[in-house]
């Protein structure tokens, strides 16, 4: 709760309103909302809807959603045009975009105090925040954890998964399997930095071998360095000197794991629903292995939710009831149970259910450490990381000089972004 | 607006001048008129939908815009940021190499073919379909289905028969030399269908009688073909050379779907130009402006190729 004597006031206001239907501050108010198409993220949404259609008589929302490669421009071409929605869906990564092109206002710091959201959600939500004002708040929020076949684990003998990142190398290679030509046939762990691993890269791994991807405000890149050698080599060793696994083994990351031919696979909570239907399929999911000396690391990354500046009048009074509904406990407990995204807030993810849950536990756990990048261009960003590891496996290039390239690259990405 | 008792008496006037006007045109007038009404649909159409992007397209290319914003005049600095950017030049080369291997293997293969079905009666049409159907076949599904022809062992079909004889593995698609020819071999694929249609039309619009007149003077197979056969097609070929090589300057989805995760890769040996023009503009940061000089840059690369051609081939 934001303040429970201002919901009561609210609550009041807006009963009350209800009785008195000629009251013009409430009339029949109709907002419209926008996500991108994800069919459990539209019926979960639908849902929300629904209860907070009934709560508030007076208000309806509608919602629009469009393919996600289309949803940007949309996004973009309407809302200048007075057409678009009241409260927008955005990408955490967009942010930025989206204030400078005035299409968002800030949330209402009555309502939406800002102290209270860095106490109640996890930290890395307080990347919304600019200029002591949040732009924007999640529902739900997702992190990295490892997937582990069990069957090939029994197979193989093997306990559980891994603690740290030498057990990962150790138990790695128990699972990677060979035809009689030395061709991989089944690899230990999934590799791919077109997948999740340049978010592994970045937040975890340059940080458990002692450095720091980037600056506080992401804007300098400060991972060419000892640190970020020792953890491109750790990267570029489990195939190159281990042997245990292959890039891009079976095409995608994901689809070696699902067909069972993958011992491990690094992939975020969003993958959990594929895995679930995938028949015949025992899996198990763990908390990122640790470093050397323990640290632990994870990336995080979500969508939000924010108040367009179109919104006006009893509009925004409507959009304000709204946000403080999509983020409220009740709904992140909906999102969890059908999108199977994490709760935002700490108070509901953290229950003692949530977080010793066999699936959600460690994606939930790793809230409590994981970092979220900043990105300016996350699709030219991660190619970078891409072609890092390509010019060590393809050209024969030094770890030392490929990440030299790769830090360079993205520097002066970081640098036109920023106008520097 | 304000005067409305004065348009008012104008209107009626003014229809019955229209149509008097009308009574009088003569017949082929009155065609003219019509002709133009009806043109009008299609003109609009072509101004809006192609004309004003396309002139969009180069006024943008000299601003900035991320689709967010408003645009911002920035002069020639798309243009000298293109210039100086490596990936530019090896995209640049990539697309050439499309071109300059695409076309004449695209050509060769698809006039042997025709050549060759021409003189079959055998099962004509059969053959015929089989080659047409690739090219009815949506580039989407078929890059995706020669994308795991190509994968490694256990799932790609000519790794597979490579290492059941001990052969070893071919990397396809992860390797900066062999990636593009790897694309480019379905696209050469799915154009040879059009292509052997086309050559076959051509050869039938050729008068056998000249054939009959050679084969009376004993000429040889291999006279016939280069003497008789070939420089009668050259309008087929003239054509058929522009349109597949204004086909593999803009070649993207091949490329694209065969490419997904990391596009045009392994390290841009597959990228070009077209996808390089969608990365920039639908990218994360939606560079429009960039895209847009890049879009400006292979218009004239295919203007320039296309009218190089059409000159060298017509001459002779």
């Amino acid at each position: 709760m934001f303040s429970g004597l201002r919901t009561t006031v609210a609550a009041t206001a807006v009963s009350a309103s209800a009785l008195f239907a000629a009251a013009p501050a409430m009339a029949e108010v109709e907002i419209e909302y926008w996500q991108y198409f994800f069919d459990a993220r539209v019926t979960a949404m639908e849902q929300l809807i629904e209860n907070f259609e009934a709560a508030n008589p007076d208000i309806t929302v509608t919602m629009t959603h469009f393919p996600y490669a289309n949803y940007r421009t949309q996004v973009a071409a309407a809302i200048p045009a007075g057409e678009g929605p009241d409260v927008v869906q955005l990408f955490y990564g967009w942010l930025n975009d989206y204030v400078e092109a005035d299409l968002i206002q800030p949330l209402p710091a009555d309502v939406f105090s800002p102290a209270e959201i860095e106490a109640e959600f996890f930290p890395m939500v307080s990347a919304m925040e600019q200029d002591g004002q949040y732009w924007a708040l999640p529902t739900a929020v997702r992190s990295l954890a490892l997937f582990y076949n069990e069957r090939l684990f029994e197979a193989a003998g093997i306990d559980g998964p891994p603690e740290t990142l030498d057990e990962l190398v150790e138990i790695a290679a128990a699972l990677t399997e060979r035809d009689g030509a030395g061709n991989i046939t089944q690899v230990g762990l999934t590799t791919g930095m077109t997948a999740q691993d340049h978010h592994w890269f970045r937040e975890v791994l340059v940080r458990q071998f002692g450095g720091s991807p980037y600056s506080d405000d992401y804007r300098t890149v400060t991972y060419n360095d000892d640190a970020g050698r020792a953890a491109l080599e750790f990267y570029t060793d489990l195939q190159e000197e281990h042997g245990v696994t292959q890039v891009l083994f079976m095409d995608e990351p994901q689809a070696a794991f699902r067909a069972g031919r993958a011992g491990m696979h690094i992939d975020g909570s969003f993958r959990i629903g594929a895995l679930n239907d995938t028949r015949g399929l025992n899996w198990g999911v763990a908390e990122l292995p640790a470093g050397s000396d323990g640290t632990r690391s994870n990336y995080s990354s979500y969508w939000v939710n924010a108040i367009t500046s179109q919104a006006e009048g009893e509009k925004y009074d409507a959009a304000v009831l709204f946000m403080e509904y999509i983020t409220s406990p009740e709904a992140m407990e909906i999102w969890l149970e059908v999108v199977g995204e994490l709760p935002a807030r700490q108070a509901v993810g953290m229950t003692d259910e949530n977080a010793n849950d066999p699936v959600y536990g460690p994606f939930i756990r790793g809230l409590a450490y994981a970092n979220t990048t900043r990105f300016a261009d996350e699709s030219a960003q991660r190619q970078l990381m891409v072609e890092m590891v390509e010019r060590v496996q393809l050209q024969g290039a030094s770890v030392a000089d490929s990440l030299a390239t790769a830090a360079e690259a993205e520097q002066a990405l970081l640098d036109d972004y920023y106008g520097e | 607006m304000a005067d409305t008792s004065q348009s008012d008496d104008m209107s009626p006037g003014a229809r019955s001048g229209l149509s008097a006007r009308w009574h009088r045109l003569s017949i082929r007038q009155k065609q003219v008129v019509w002709a133009w009404a009806f043109l009008a649909v299609p003109i609009v159409f072509y101004v809006v939908v192609r004309f004003y992007p396309t002139g969009n397209a180069f006024v943008l290319s000299f601003q900035e815009w991320n689709l967010l914003g408003s645009r911002e005049w920035v002069g020639f600095e798309n243009y000298v940021d293109l210039w100086n950017d490596p990936v530019f030049w090896i995209v640049f080369v990539n697309t050439f190499e499309y071109l300059i291997i695409g076309t004449p293997i695209s050509l060769v293969i698809s006039f042997f073919v025709a050549y060759h079905l021409d003189k079959v009666r055998f099962m004509h049409g059969t053959i015929r379909a089989l080659y047409f159907l690739p090219f009815m076949t949506s580039a989407v599904a078929m890059a995706w289905v020669w994308r795991w022809f190509y994968q490694p062992v256990p799932i790609g079909v000519f790794n597979n028969f490579l290492a059941q004889f001990g052969i070893p593995q071919i990397e396809f698609l992860q390797s900066t030399s062999i990636a593009l020819p790897a694309v480019l071999a379905p696209a050469v694929w799915a154009g040879l269908g059009f292509q052997v249609i086309i050559f076959m039309a051509g050869l039938r619009a050729i008068p056998p009688t000249y054939y009959e007149a050679a084969r009376v003077d004993g000429v040889s197979n291999w006279t016939m073909l280069w003497e008789i056969t070939l420089p009668l097609l050259k309008p087929t070929i003239v054509f058929l050379v522009v349109f597949s090589s204004i086909g593999f300057l803009r070649i993207f989805d091949h490329v694209f779907n065969m490419t997904t995760n990391n596009p045009g890769g392994p390290l841009n040996s597959t990228k070009p130009l077209v996808l390089m023009i969608y990365e920039t503009a639908f990218g994360g940061r939606s560079q429009m402006g960039a895209a847009a000089a890049q879009t400006v840059v292979l218009f004239v690369i295919l203007l320039i190729v296309s009218l190089v051609q059409l000159r060298i081939l017509r001459d002779r």
